[in-house]
């Protein structure tokens, strides 16, 4: 029995013993890590009956079932079909990069990456629940933000790299929010479940809410319009990453998702048009972006994106033939799409250049990559007998047969098609027939493992196409069969009669010829929309980024100007509100307290005290305002005196004089008091401080109006002298009933004391 | 007698420490070992907590509540936990970390006294004792901010201490006015009291009182300035012993009191923690987007991260508390590290400011990596801790409709990925302009004692992560404790002299 938990776990491992295995096998690792992908794939194959027909193999473990959150895999016919492709790509494309990266000092932290990568995507289309979905959707962002920056030295790298991490981490903690919100209704995270709360979800007030969230993380993810702009920027990477994560894996997880969700989710009408009118846009604004580009990875990276907007297009039509197409169209793609940005890779490393105005003629120097090149080329035009042709039949199918606007949408994807057509001419003649031109390097034939790569891809192309009913029909079919269990057999074959299909497809092959050989014109005018259209939501994600960051440098500017005396005001301005709210309903309801029976003496204390405060504050002299709060000391000493706390009073008294007696000692050495607040300020100060100390002084005379005697009084009283042997209460409150607060006090006193000692003796350069 | 093990463990060594002033190699070690022995007994507390036992001592043996009474329950024990794990990191750390003046000046004594009051507040279940263990523990901060500084430290130390002290003028105020009106000062009895107390409204000016102090400790908006003021002017082990836990003494004193003296639905508070909750995030993380100040990056993030907390204690229910204190624990890790991280990459690089370093993922790939568990962890990347953090709170709010504040949230967390990049693309990828100064102090003592502690808290991080359960059902029990305060209530109050 397979264990897609133990896939998953030793794909990381290998990662992680990837530095090291460089290093013992003197940069031979390849031949080890390749272990992975081909024992997984191996694996794959040996089950290739059961999961067809078969049960689906489930494995659960737990995780924080506090949570309710279990570590769930499940390897259904969609999972396996996904499997299949990331474990054969994978393979491959590790291979082509041991020799792309051959000597590069970096291979082990790319082997890191590219491994870690592999089984999180592994695990992305296992996971049976949606939590673990989302951890390994999370990881393989964060592995691809690795690895577009992978040559971290260029600014441009690390600039695609985060906004990619961006833009697809939006769509992350979106996708994060609706999973919640998801399991919340479902009452479980478990994917069987969620597919079984199908009715509920879509009938919840918050479904809209549900696949909004979903599909701005599927969007960003799999780059369709206006999130696509990501996706030629993560161009910077080194070639292999773009052939494996930015066209056969990755940027396919968002489908994946859609797929793996629809049957939950999907079949609405608002499914329906929010799926298919981005994708239809992005099918056609890609293949029409793709069509001016220069530099053969970012025309493929733009024919991506086009292949993407089908696929999404094709899930939001819904129809059975809509799914089947999908799935095919997605296995065509990733087999040509890899193996065109692995012949890009080949290409810039031997000639030097990618630019596809220098480029020319190689085939004579690169007959086997040429020839690979043809291959894939044809697959993705749709050409007979290749598998892309048995595939562009079943697209126009399922267009066809749209259940809204089927005209619109055929014709859109005519277009499109169209289009794709020419730039795969464009991406073969140009680069290996014609006129050769001098590059960078001298050209020659790319090393074996960088050859097989493509040619296997390609040639599974042709012979799949060839034979495509014992290939691919099965795969298919099972995988159709996890999003909509109910679909009849699957059978592809190469020719089906003259239909309106065939001519949609002879149509499309002659428009994409005559559009490579006369599109010049539309090229400059594709030219100049490219700068427009790129130029759309691009530039919003910059001013976004820099329209948050200016707001951010406003604000902390504003907040965090470094006076104190604003921290101050801010801080003392919103204890006035809070306090002023909770006493208003006081205020309100006139319960103020009786302020009569006051005796003459105390009355005079307190205006004393009053009078003392304020000539601290406003007096501009030190001396004057030191003995303005000698005398708010002394006042509240005869207030504890006139209350019968004499050794309180005696206290308080002490240190009063103590303390001023110190304050005038060190006078004169002081600077002159500086004044420089406005009268505005000072004004606004004084009602502040007036406003706070009214609030203060009320909440003081409720508290004293709703006093209750204490409990604690009366045992103290008791206790004092016959189990604590001491006749001063007070004396003994401080020393054994709370002596843990005094030994806290006491400790205060003494880093006090040591503060004052070691600041003086650690302050560097002497005080002036 | 073990509960009282970790306020008397740190005073005692800090008297001892003092006792060997001009021996600094000496109270190193001291300092060290006492660590250990406070990470020993919090773990053995812990242990003995999580059954659900809540353990106690009545200070003098003075019954309660006559006298003070020191209570752990899973909160409290797990706080001084993972205060003991900081402590230890920071005393390794310190082996190399910190400069020959301050070690010179009372740098030791001065941290065990910190710990001392950190520890105090977190075990006390008296309102007047939770004051003096905060007066405490600022004294022994001030002084450790100012400590051997200059004149920008000196101004940063200042407002730190300024603002302090207006909440522990707010704090005195408001236990005055309810010792009035309660007649009680001990936690349990005053939430055995408050309940039939008549006072609604002055018991809710009370409240606020106590929300403010608290916000000022803990950093919250709008009283959170001292913070970024002052922390970027700290050497890398005291900004990480700092940011671990001084504002989390704030956020504990939050989810203690508003859950046993002040149950926050009582009061009508939740939707004013719900809205500071939402501009702390925010604000705090927007801040951070525009520092380049290594630290000072850092400390506009603590304020953020407090928001997140305040968001748990706001949502109230037992998942959100669970995922708040979770988030608090998650959160002391992984920030203290990043700290120490920052204290290394200085080092190594001769600068805090992030645009003049550079080239680090080359020099020292090792940093790069320990550096990435801490920030992905702190940006909630899966499978880290802050993940399971995240999740939980905001789960928690969802379930609760608090739509706009999960979405406030999650725009935080994009904005902390969005901070942590930056770091590592300026600090680790980019090349660096000039060769760094080379001031390598040839006195300089080994830096496996500084990469030491931060492969240990980056350890515990990835673990927390990857095995989240142990500690997700540890605060699931404190959550319900948190919630149902009656055994705590109990403990403080059923004890015979």
């Amino acid at each position: 029995m397979i264990s897609p938990f133990s896939i998953i776990l030793s794909g990381f491992l290998f990662a992680a013993a990837a530095p090291l295995l460089q290093r013992f096998t003197r940069d031979r690792a390849h031949v080890i890590l390749a272990l992975y992908p081909l024992l997984t794939l191996l694996l794959l194959i040996n089950e290739y009956g059961l999961v067809v027909d078969g049960p689906v193999i489930r494995e659960s473990l737990s995780w924080v079932p506090s949570l309710g959150i279990g570590l769930s895999f499940a390897l259904d016919g969609l999972a396996y079909f996904f499997a299949l492709i990331i474990t054969t790509i994978g393979l491959l494309v590790l291979l082509y990069a041991s020799a792309y990266f051959k000597g590069d000092q970096r291979l082990p932290r790319f082997y890191l990456l590219f491994m870690s990568f592999m089984a999180s995507m592994l695990g992305l289309v296992l996971a049976d629940t949606l939590i673990t979905l989302f951890v390994f959707w999370e990881l393989t962002g964060v592995s691809s933000y690795f690895l577009i920056g992978f040559n971290n030295q260029r600014a441009a790298a690390r600039a695609g790299a985060l906004q990619a991490l961006l833009v697809t981490g939006l769509g992350g903690l979106a996708l994060l929010a609706g999973f919640i919100m998801l399991g919340n209704i479902a009452g479980s995270y478990d994917l069987p479940r969620i597919m079984e709360s199908s009715a509920i979800i879509q009938q919840s007030p918050l479904y809209p809410a549900i696949l909004f969230l979903l599909l701005l993380g599927a969007f960003t993810k799999s780059a369709q319009v206006p999130f696509h702009f990501w996706l030629p920027n993560a161009m910077e990477a080194p070639t292999p990453v773009s052939a494996y994560l930015h066209s056969a894996t990755m940027v396919k997880a968002g489908i994946y998702l859609l797929a793996r969700l629809s049957p939950a989710l999907g079949g609405t009408e608002l499914w329906h048009y929010a799926l298919s009118i981005p994708g239809a846009i992005t099918m056609l604004l890609g293949a029409f972006l793709a069509f001016g580009q220069t530099d053969l990875k970012r025309l493929l990276a733009y024919s991506t994106i086009s292949a993407l907007g089908t696929l999404t297009l094709l899930l939001g039509l819904y129809t059975d033939d809509a799914v089947k197409a999908a799935l095919i169209f997605l296995f065509v793609h990733s087999l040509y799409k890899g193996a065109l940005f692995m012949i890009a890779g080949s290409v810039d490393h031997e000639s030097g250049t990618r630019d596809i105005r220098a480029l020319g003629g190689l085939y004579l120097q690169m007959p086997a990559t040429a020839a690979a090149a043809v291959l894939a080329a044809l697959s993705m035009a749709g050409l007979p007998p290749l598998l892309g042709f048995i595939s562009k039949e079943l697209l126009y199918e399922a267009k066809l047969q749209a259940p809204v606007a089927a005209p619109f949408v055929t014709a859109a994807g005519v277009c499109a098609n169209a289009l794709i057509v020419a730039l795969a001419a464009k991406f073969v003649l140009m680069t290996f027939f014609g006129q050769a031109h001098s590059t960078p390097k001298q050209p020659h034939e790319a090393p074996i493992l960088m050859r097989i790569g493509p040619a296997l891809l390609a040639g599974f192309g042709l012979i799949a196409g060839l034979l495509p009913d014992q290939l691919a029909s099965r795969l298919i079919e099972g995988a159709v069969q996890a999003v909509r269990p109910e679909i009849a057999p699957v059978h592809f074959s190469l020719w089906h009669g003259f239909t309106d299909v065939l001519i949609l497809s002879t149509l499309t092959v002659g428009a994409g010829i005559a559009l490579f050989r006369w599109g010049g014109w539309l090229l400059v005018r594709g030219e100049r929309m490219r700068v427009l259209a790129s130029l759309g939501p691009a530039r919003a994600y910059d001013s976004l980024l820099r329209g948050t960051l200016r707001l951010a440098n406003a604000l902390t500017d504003a907040i965090q100007d470094g006076t104190l005396r604003h921290y101050l005001l801010l801080a003392l301005i919103f204890l006035c509100v809070l306090l002023g709210a909770a006493a208003a309903p006081l205020l309100r309801h006139g319960t103020l307290p009786a302020m009569s029976g006051i005796p003459f003496h105390e009355a005079a204390t307190a205006v004393l005290i009053a009078l003392g405060a304020v000539t601290v504050a406003s007096s501009k002299s030190r001396f004057t305002a030191i003995t303005a709060l000698g005398v708010v000391g002394f006042g509240v000493s005869l207030i504890f005196l006139f209350y019968g706390a004499p050794d309180l009073a005696l206290t308080q008294f002490s240190i009063e004089t103590l303390s001023i007696v110190l304050f005038v000692l060190v006078l004169p050495r002081l600077p002159k008091l500086l004044d420089t607040s406005s009268l505005s300020t000072r004004i606004r100060d004084a009602l502040l401080s007036s406003l706070l100390g009214l609030l203060v002084a009320l909440l003081v005379l409720l508290g004293a109006d709703a006093h209750a005697p204490s409990h604690l009084q009366e045992f103290f009283g008791e206790y004092s002298v016959p189990f604590a042997h001491g006749r001063n209460v007070v004396n003994v409150i401080l020393v054994d009933f709370r002596s843990l607060d005094t030994i806290g006090e006491i400790t205060v006193l003494l880093v006090s004391a040591l503060g004052v000692y070691a600041l003086m003796r650690s302050w560097p350069g002497e005080r002036q | 007698m073990l509960i009282l093990l970790p306020i008397l463990v740190p005073l005692l060594t800090a008297i001892v420490l003092v006792g060997c002033w001009t021996r600094p190699s000496v109270q190193r070690i001291i300092a060290l070992g006492s660590s250990c022995v406070q990470l020993a007994v919090a773990a053995l507390l812990l242990h003995q907590t999580s059954t659900g036992r809540i353990v106690t001592i009545a200070i003098g043996a003075w019954p309660p509540p006559f006298g003070i009474v020191l209570v752990a329950d899973i909160l409290s024990a797990l706080m001084i936990t993972v205060t003991g794990v900081v402590s230890v990191a920071v005393m390794v750390y310190s082996m190399s970390g910190i400069d020959a003046n301050r070690e010179a000046h009372g740098y030791y004594p001065l941290l065990s006294t910190l710990l001392t009051g950190v520890n105090g507040a977190f075990l006390t279940a008296d309102i007047f004792n939770l004051y003096v263990w905060f007066e405490l523990l600022l004294i022994s901060s001030f002084v450790l901010t100012a400590l051997g500084g200059g004149k920008g430290q000196l101004e940063g130390a200042v407002k730190y201490v300024t603002l302090n002290l207006i909440a522990s003028v707010v704090f005195l105020t408001a236990t005055g006015v309810l010792y009035g009106i309660a007649g009680t000062l001990s936690m349990g009895d005053l939430a055995a009291r408050i309940p039939a107390i008549q006072h609604r409204e002055i018991l809710g000016m009370v409240a606020v009182l106590y929300l403010v102090a608290f916000g000022i400790k803990a950093a919250m908006f709008p009283l959170y300035m001292w913070l970024p003021a002052s922390y970027h002017t700290l050497p890398a082990p005291v900004g990480a012993l700092f940011s671990g836990l001084l504002t989390k003494v704030g956020v504990y004193a939050f989810y203690r009191m508003f859950t046993l003296v002040f149950p926050a639905m009582d009061f009508g508070m939740t939707t004013l923690i719900l809205v500071i909750s939402g501009f702390t995030m925010l604000v705090g993380v927007l801040g951070a987007a525009v520092q380049y100040e290594f630290r000072r990056l850092l400390s506009f993030h603590i304020v953020s991260q407090i928001g997140y907390l305040l968001f748990a204690l706001g949502v109230g229910t037992p998942l959100a508390l669970a995922g708040g204190i979770f988030y608090t624990i998650h959160n002391i890790i992984a920030k203290a590290n990043l700290y120490l991280i920052a204290g290394v990459a200085a080092r190594l690089g001769g600068s805090y400011d992030i645009r003049k370093l550079g080239g680090l993922f080359s020099a020292a790939p090792w940093l790069g990596i320990l550096f990435l568990v801490p920030a992905l962890s702190l940006a909630g990347v899966p499978p880290l801790s802050g993940f399971w953090a995240k999740l939980a709170v905001i789960r928690a709010g969802l379930e609760r409709e608090h739509y706009l504040l999960g979405a406030v949230a999650l725009i935080t967390s994009l904005l902390t990925l969005f901070s942590m990049s930056k770091v590592w693309s300026e600090v680790f990828w980019k090349q660096r302009d000039s060769n760094p100064e080379t001031d390598a102090d040839p006195a300089q003592r080994p830096i496996a004692y500084q990469v030491a502690p931060i492969a240990l808290l980056a350890a515990i991080t990835l673990t927390l992560g990857l095995f989240a359960e142990p500690l997700f059902a540890l605060v699931s029990d404190a959550a319900r404790q948190l919630l149902d305060p009656s055994a705590y209530v109990d403990a403080v109050l059923r004890r015979a002299p």
